[in-house]
């Protein structure tokens, strides 16, 4: 499979989904540049974390501007997988491709820690390797990762099961307290209708290798690369 | 007066008020005037009293930082360059160095901190090196003085907001509240860089006509005279010289970062040197005098951010995210390429020559000219007055017998872990990024940080460490025992130190009693750097960290840096499992002079810092490194501030998991508060397997070691026979929210 991290002005976390997917993954990846078109074919592009023009505005606001989004846009039109992670989860919000929004962390302040997440639905590429209700343990790493979204927006996302994965405690369950940062209902990674563009504000990148303390986000990146095996073969 | 070049720009006239006010004493403006045969101009007045202010040119710390040792092996890089560069093996190279933002973080707490990790990200990616890991050393004053919650939360917030970014982890550090830092506090940034041995990059201007390039942001009014400010002390009106603190963008640092990482694959350049304290200035005579020449630049040429800038503003700006560079002749092009690819300006400004003078043009007009080595070599350097002072006996001065042990240990204990010098710093570092990069193995709230060196077998551990306490009551001993307990901190992690670096932050160098401070603690790092085998490759110096006459205590930080030949060999400090053997490594004296416990329990800075042996000390280090190597522990901890009892508890209590008890037995025949909370040296707690016991025995002994196996891990009690036992969830509990409640 081909996957395609995007790197924009002020993104932080692009050579390190590169270097997990190839490192750890051993997957084949290609390096894009945010001021080109989006040219050739990728099973998945990866919307990378970091401060995409230093999100002095609001974050991911100018990203989804660059030119190679309109290529994404087109992508995800057309059934392509496509990944936001932490920034690049805030651009595909701006853009319009996944639900809702993600503002200032309840307490006001910067995070990084590991979290735990609760697996919620498994038919989706994102989650399919992995069991319903499978805890994972990925560090989070942002000031604006609280995902809001309004009543019929939140109604739907339930409706049509597009709620992934949820912060939970060590236990598994969605207290107050497990939410870092006082997110929507724990939310921590959503899906669009179609089920093929994800968001998540945790890293699974920093998490796939146990000398880094987990390898449970390279069980994400082996589920997509699972789904767009699956895919090839029944368009093949 | 005489001025240089045609009279067309109109300068302020050149005062005796003038030349006081630029921090220039009679006897400098005189040497000046020796340098040019002639009277300065405004503009060289102003570039005089940059180059010559104690920030610039170490005029006070010069003589005393040649006696340190800086030669090693694997020294690439040692001191006088934008970083010191150390080979760790495998084709490749570490940068590192440590650098004080003290003034600007208390004016500014937030953009004084910010611009003080983005000055010392620049000095490292300058050398051709790719920042991996950051770290920070803090002090402010106590907990409850008014300004301390603002200054703590502003500093913090500043720190993260640059470095998170940036996309470089701050992955480790330490913070300290005492009443001396209440007026001046410290910020200590440090970064270290890999570099492929082969392309590391100097600030070097060479070859008469090549082109001098400024690149990155434009220039605007922020920041000018920040050096001179931080060559003087604080008094109440410096509170309102907010306009000389910078303002930072970590973004356009960040796209400043990857254009010149991007430049560095290419062989366009000479040299290169980030725009740091005195801007364009000391930059483009810095670099013209390691390579021995002139420079010539046409300030018309910079871009800058506002109109109407006069030589004299665009010469002393501090903006930060500048860097300067020699181009090779005929390569302009292709530079300028790069940093439009990441929307930068890359201009021409001027060019090397062989006349071994910086001179400054504006609009066709010479508004500058002074030899280089004036303003670099031959800067003033003073042996300055140096005089123990007479209050140092009185200070010593502890008599124990007039300090009554606590009725209650466990309480004491409680006490000392709810105090927010010894709590967990969780509330500081979870707010910086310590993942990215993907090498953070063990991250912050250890001994050391440990972190991979991608493509290779190998890691880095990283340390920043000092105690000014020790260093108040014996600054001679406080300097050994900095560098000891940084060397040790890296030991307990596995890793063989291969450099420092240092920030030494201290009171008015006019003061004869700080410059006897300033060379008593020099003296007794060079000594222990000379026993335990450590190069110093980098330093800062800050002097006059005082308000209104009270200076600091004496505060030397260490950045160290230590390799793991295995990455995977590593320690951590907490318990791992029940039924594991808790080792002391060393031997617990009476040493309470100068102890946290003191400090906390009994309110007193008092007495003599505890005594040291460097070869016991190199040896416990030695045996602790090779017991890790071989895989004999299960962890390995430090026995530093609060004594054993502390040490211990942060065993049990400072992983990640489910804290772990621990039962262990008092054995030495010193006084009950003596064997809890002394801090003698050259210790280190250790747990292994029962079975492995015997090996680390062996090892003990062929090191020359004191070995005592003093108790075991279980149960849910820190339990210290016959003294005291609580449980260990309290303990959590208080050490988990001392710092957290006061900052509230």
């Amino acid at each position: 499979m081909r996957w395609g991290v995007i790197t924009f002005p002020g993104s932080c976390d692009d050579q390190d989904v590169v270097d997990s997917l190839r490192l750890d993954l051993k997957q084949s990846v290609e390096q894009l540049w945010h001021k080109d078109e989006l040219r050739g074919e990728f099973d998945c592009l990866v919307l990378p974390g970091g401060f995409s023009y230093g999100d002095y505005l609001r974050c991911g606001a100018m990203a989804r501007f660059s030119p190679i989004m309109r290529g994404v846009v087109d992508h995800a039109s057309r059934g392509g997988l496509v990944l936001g992670i932490c920034n690049g989860f805030q651009i595909l919000c701006e853009v319009g491709l996944l639900p809702g929004a993600l503002v200032r962390n309840a307490g006001l302040q910067f995070i990084c820690r590991p979290v735990h997440l609760r697996v919620e639905e498994t038919d989706s590429p994102l989650t399919r390797n992995l069991k319903k209700g499978q805890l994972l343990k990925i560090p989070i790493k942002h000031g604006e990762g609280c995902y809001f979204a309004d009543a019929a927006t939140l109604e739907s996302l339930r409706k049509n099961r597009q709620i992934l994965l949820h912060y939970v405690d060590a236990k598994g369950k969605a207290t107050p307290a497990a939410n870092p940062n006082g997110s929507l209902e724990n939310i921590a990674g959503v899906c669009n209708e179609g089920r093929n563009v994800f968001g998540l504000m945790p890293h699974p990148e920093d998490a796939c290798n146990k000398l880094l303390g987990s390898d449970d986000g390279a069980k994400l990146f082996a589920s997509i690369a699972a789904a767009a095996a699956e895919r090839a073969k029944r368009h093949g | 007066m005489a001025e240089a070049g045609r009279k067309k720009l109109s300068q302020p006239a050149v005062t005796p008020e003038l030349v006081a006010s630029h921090g220039l004493n009679p006897d400098e403006y005189r040497k000046i005037v020796e340098f040019l045969g002639r009277e300065p101009n405004y503009t060289e007045l102003g570039v005089f009293s940059v180059m010559w202010s104690e920030h610039c040119s170490y005029k006070s710390s010069r003589v005393y930082l040649k006696t340190l040792p800086t030669e090693g092996p694997y020294v690439l890089q040692g001191p006088g360059e934008n970083a010191g560069v150390v080979d760790i093996g495998d084709g490749l190279a570490v940068a590192f160095k440590m650098e004080s933002h003290n003034h600007p973080s208390f004016i500014e707490p937030y953009q004084g901190a910010a611009t003080g990790v983005g000055g010392i990200l620049r000095d490292i990616f300058t050398m051709g090196a790719r920042p991996i890991a950051s770290l920070n050393s803090l002090r402010f004053g106590a907990i409850d003085h008014p300004r301390t919650r603002y200054l703590v939360a502003g500093v913090v917030a500043g720190i993260g907001g640059y470095g998170n970014c940036i996309g470089v982890p701050t992955v480790g550090g330490e913070c300290y509240f005492d009443a001396c830092y209440n007026a001046n506090i410290l910020v200590n940034a440090f970064t270290l860089g890999l570099v492929d041995k082969q392309r590391i990059f100097t600030g070097l201007a060479q070859g008469v006509g090549n082109p001098v390039m400024y690149v990155g942001s434009k220039t605007g009014r922020d920041g000018i005279h920040g050096a001179t400010m931080a060559s003087e002390s604080f008094s109440e009106e410096k509170e309102q010289r907010r306009p000389t603190v910078q303002v930072g963008d970590p973004f356009t640092e960040k796209l400043l970062l990857e254009a010149c990482l991007e430049l560095f694959q290419h062989d366009y350049i000479i040299g290169i040197q980030d725009m740091g304290a005195a801007g364009l200035t000391s930059s483009s005579t810095e670099m013209a005098g390691r390579g021995g020449c002139g420079i010539e630049i046409d300030l018309s040429q910079v871009p800058t951010r506002e109109t109407g800038m006069t030589p004299y503003e665009i010469l002393l700006s501090e903006s930060q995210e500048r860097m300067l560079l020699v181009a090779k002749q005929g390569c302009e092009d292709a530079i300028k390429k790069i940093f439009d690819k990441w929307d930068l300006d890359a201009v021409v400004v001027g060019r090397v020559t062989g006349d071994q003078q910086f001179r400054a043009f504006w609009d066709g007009e010479e508004v500058a000219r002074m030899p280089i080595r004036a303003l670099t070599k031959e800067a003033p350097a003073y042996h300055r007055p140096a005089a123990r002072p007479a209050h140092q006996d009185q200070v010593q001065q502890l008599d124990l017998a007039t300090i009554a042990e606590p009725k209650d240990f466990g309480a004491a204990l409680k006490q000392l872990l709810a105090e927010p010098n010894l709590a967990s710093k969780e509330w500081i570092y979870r707010q910086y990024d310590q993942f990215v990069r993907t090498n953070t193995i063990v991250a912050a709230g250890a001994d050391a940080a440990v972190i991979r060196v991608k493509g290779t077998a190998k890691g880095l551990a990283l340390v920043v460490d000092g105690n000014s306490r020790y260093c108040y009551l014996d600054p001679y001993v406080g300097g050994v025992l900095a560098v000891a307990e940084a060397a040790r901190n890296l030991a307990c992690v596995g890793a063989r130190p291969v450099g420092l670096t240092d920030c030494l932050n201290f009171g008015s160098p006019e003061n004869p009693a700080v410059m006897w401070q300033f060379a008593e603690v020099i003296h007794g790092m060079r000594d222990a750097c000379l026993a335990l085998r450590v190069p110093v490759v980098s330093g800062n110096v800050s002097f006059y960290n005082e308000t209104d006459g009270v200076p600091i205590h004496p505060t030397p930080t260490i950045g160290m840096v230590g390799l793991l030949e295995r990455v995977e060999r590593f320690a951590t400090p907490w318990f791992k499992a029940a039924g594991d053997v808790v080792v002391l490594l060393g031997r617990t004296r009476e040493e309470l002079g100068g102890s946290e416990y003191l400090k906390t329990i009994h309110g007193l800075t008092r007495g003599t810092p505890p005594w040291i042996d460097l070869q016991l000390e190199l040896a416990v280090q030695s045996c602790c490194i090779e017991a890790i190597e071989q895989g004999l522990l299960q962890s390995a901890h430090d026995v530093a501030d609060g004594g054993l009892a502390v040490a211990l508890a942060e065993c049990c209590i400072g992983g990640p998991d489910k804290p772990l008890g621990v039962r262990v037995e008092a054995h030495e025949m010193i006084r009950a508060d003596a064997l809890l909370f002394s801090e003698s040296q050259s210790r280190i707690i250790v747990s292994v397997k029962e079975n492995n016991l015997e090996r680390l025995q062996e090892l003990a002994e062929q090191h020359h070691v004191p070995l005592l196996a003093i108790g075991a891990v279980g149960g849910s009690r820190l339990a210290f026979q016959p003294l005291l036992q609580l449980p260990v969830e309290e303990l959590r509990a208080i050490w988990s929210n001392g710092l957290t409640a006061r900052l509230k």
